[in-house]
């Protein structure tokens, strides 16, 4: 087996994760496909990282997992203010701006 | 050098089985995660992608970051998510009405262009290495070469990241913290309420439940001094349950002493 399909399902993880925060409504769900994307990157990171006989790659991808537990947090922090505030969870309700 | 694929390099069978065995079911995961329904379903499935994703990590001598994202993710941030399921409701389920009429298709065809382009661009691209593996790198263990990494070259960004995760946990303090409408009732504030209620028979507590020879707990009445069971001694919830118990079984006969 090729080295290079690590890469390969990265993209595709990366691809299924943009697809879903682009359709699904559920804000959690968004945000789920979102670490999905930050996970499929940190595959990339580990694969070029055996690759090119170097450790950068695992600590980039150590760092991506630090930002994306902050992210997380706050992220999560906002949906629960929004839910408080509007009772729902869903990304198309959260519309003031708009009117 | 013309390569019309990504060629870096082979590994072993043994890794060459895992990979197909389990990367079908990560990507098949990843898209249940898209189709399912429920967000609980959803969460459940990006956990099993995330264990899979910690086994590639593994088999590619990434040991540490194997078990951290377990920790970190299976672990931390999916308990997060469905804590979070938790407190706005499980049965929060997607709306299936389009807001803007037309986006879904438009944006699943943009997604899939997006990946199309990713793929066909790896199918294309020539690293022009061969692959070293970590071999070299891990000589003295994973833990120690990224520590070794870690303090040295990255140490500046590692103290920014410290600055990050403080203020990421003062932001979901702020963002989640809520000032309750109306003020907690203290110890002195239920004292002067049962001074000042309706009775002031009840102002030392309310009578404890019948203790009798036969039937000792809450669910009996206690007596009055004139022999009548007295309501307030029972909790008013088994009251309403109706799950009290009359107290006049287990009442002692008194039996009239004769006199010689």
């Amino acid at each position: 087996m090729d080295i290079a399909n690590y890469i390969y399902l990265s993209a595709l993880l990366f691809t299924i994760g943009a697809i879903g925060v682009v359709v699904r409504r559920n804000a959690i769900v968004v945000f789920m496909c979102v670490e999905l994307m930050l996970n499929a990157a940190n595959l990339a990171f580990v694969t070029f990282s055996r690759v090119h006989g170097n450790l950068s790659g695992q600590v980039a991808s150590f760092f991506t997992m630090v930002v994306a537990a902050c992210e997380v947090v706050v992220g999560l922090a906002i949906i629960v203010t929004i839910y408080r505030s509007r009772r729902s969870t869903s990304v198309d309700d959260a519309s003031l701006l708009k009117r | 050098m013309d390569s019309l694929a990504l060629e870096v390099g082979r590994t072993l069978a043994p890794e060459a089985i895992m990979f197909w065995i389990l990367a079908p079911l990560a990507v098949a995961a990843a898209l249940g995660m898209l189709l399912v329904k429920k967000a609980v379903h959803s969460a459940l499935l990006l956990a099993w992608v995330m264990i899979t994703l910690a086994i590639f990590y593994i088999a590619q001598d990434a040991l540490f970051l194997g078990i951290v994202q377990i920790i970190v993710y299976t672990g931390a941030v999916m308990m997060l998510f469905l804590f979070i399921l938790m407190l706005v409701g499980v049965d929060s389920s997607d709306s299936l009405v389009e807001s803007i009429r037309g986006q879904r298709p438009v944006a699943i065809i943009a997604a899939l262009g997006l990946g199309g382009l990713l793929l066909s661009l790896l199918g294309r691209a020539n690293l022009g290495v061969e692959a070293i593996g970590l071999q070299d790198a891990n000589s003295n263990g994973n833990v120690q070469g990224i520590a070794q990494e870690l303090f040295t070259n990255y140490v500046w960004a590692f103290e920014v990241v410290s600055a990050l995760l403080i203020t990421a946990a003062l932001g979901a303090m702020v963002l989640a913290h809520s000032t309750s409408s109306k003020s907690r009732t203290a110890q002195r504030d239920q004292s002067i309420a049962r001074f000042r209620g309706a009775s002031i028979a009840t102002a030392a507590g309310l009578p404890g439940s019948g203790v009798y020879a036969l039937h000792n707990a809450v669910d009996v009445p206690a007596l009055l001094p004139d022999g009548s069971p007295a309501p307030t001694s029972i909790s008013a919830t088994l009251d309403a349950r109706g799950d009290m118990l009359s107290s006049k079984p287990f009442e002692l006969e008194v039996k009239e002493v004769e006199e010689d």
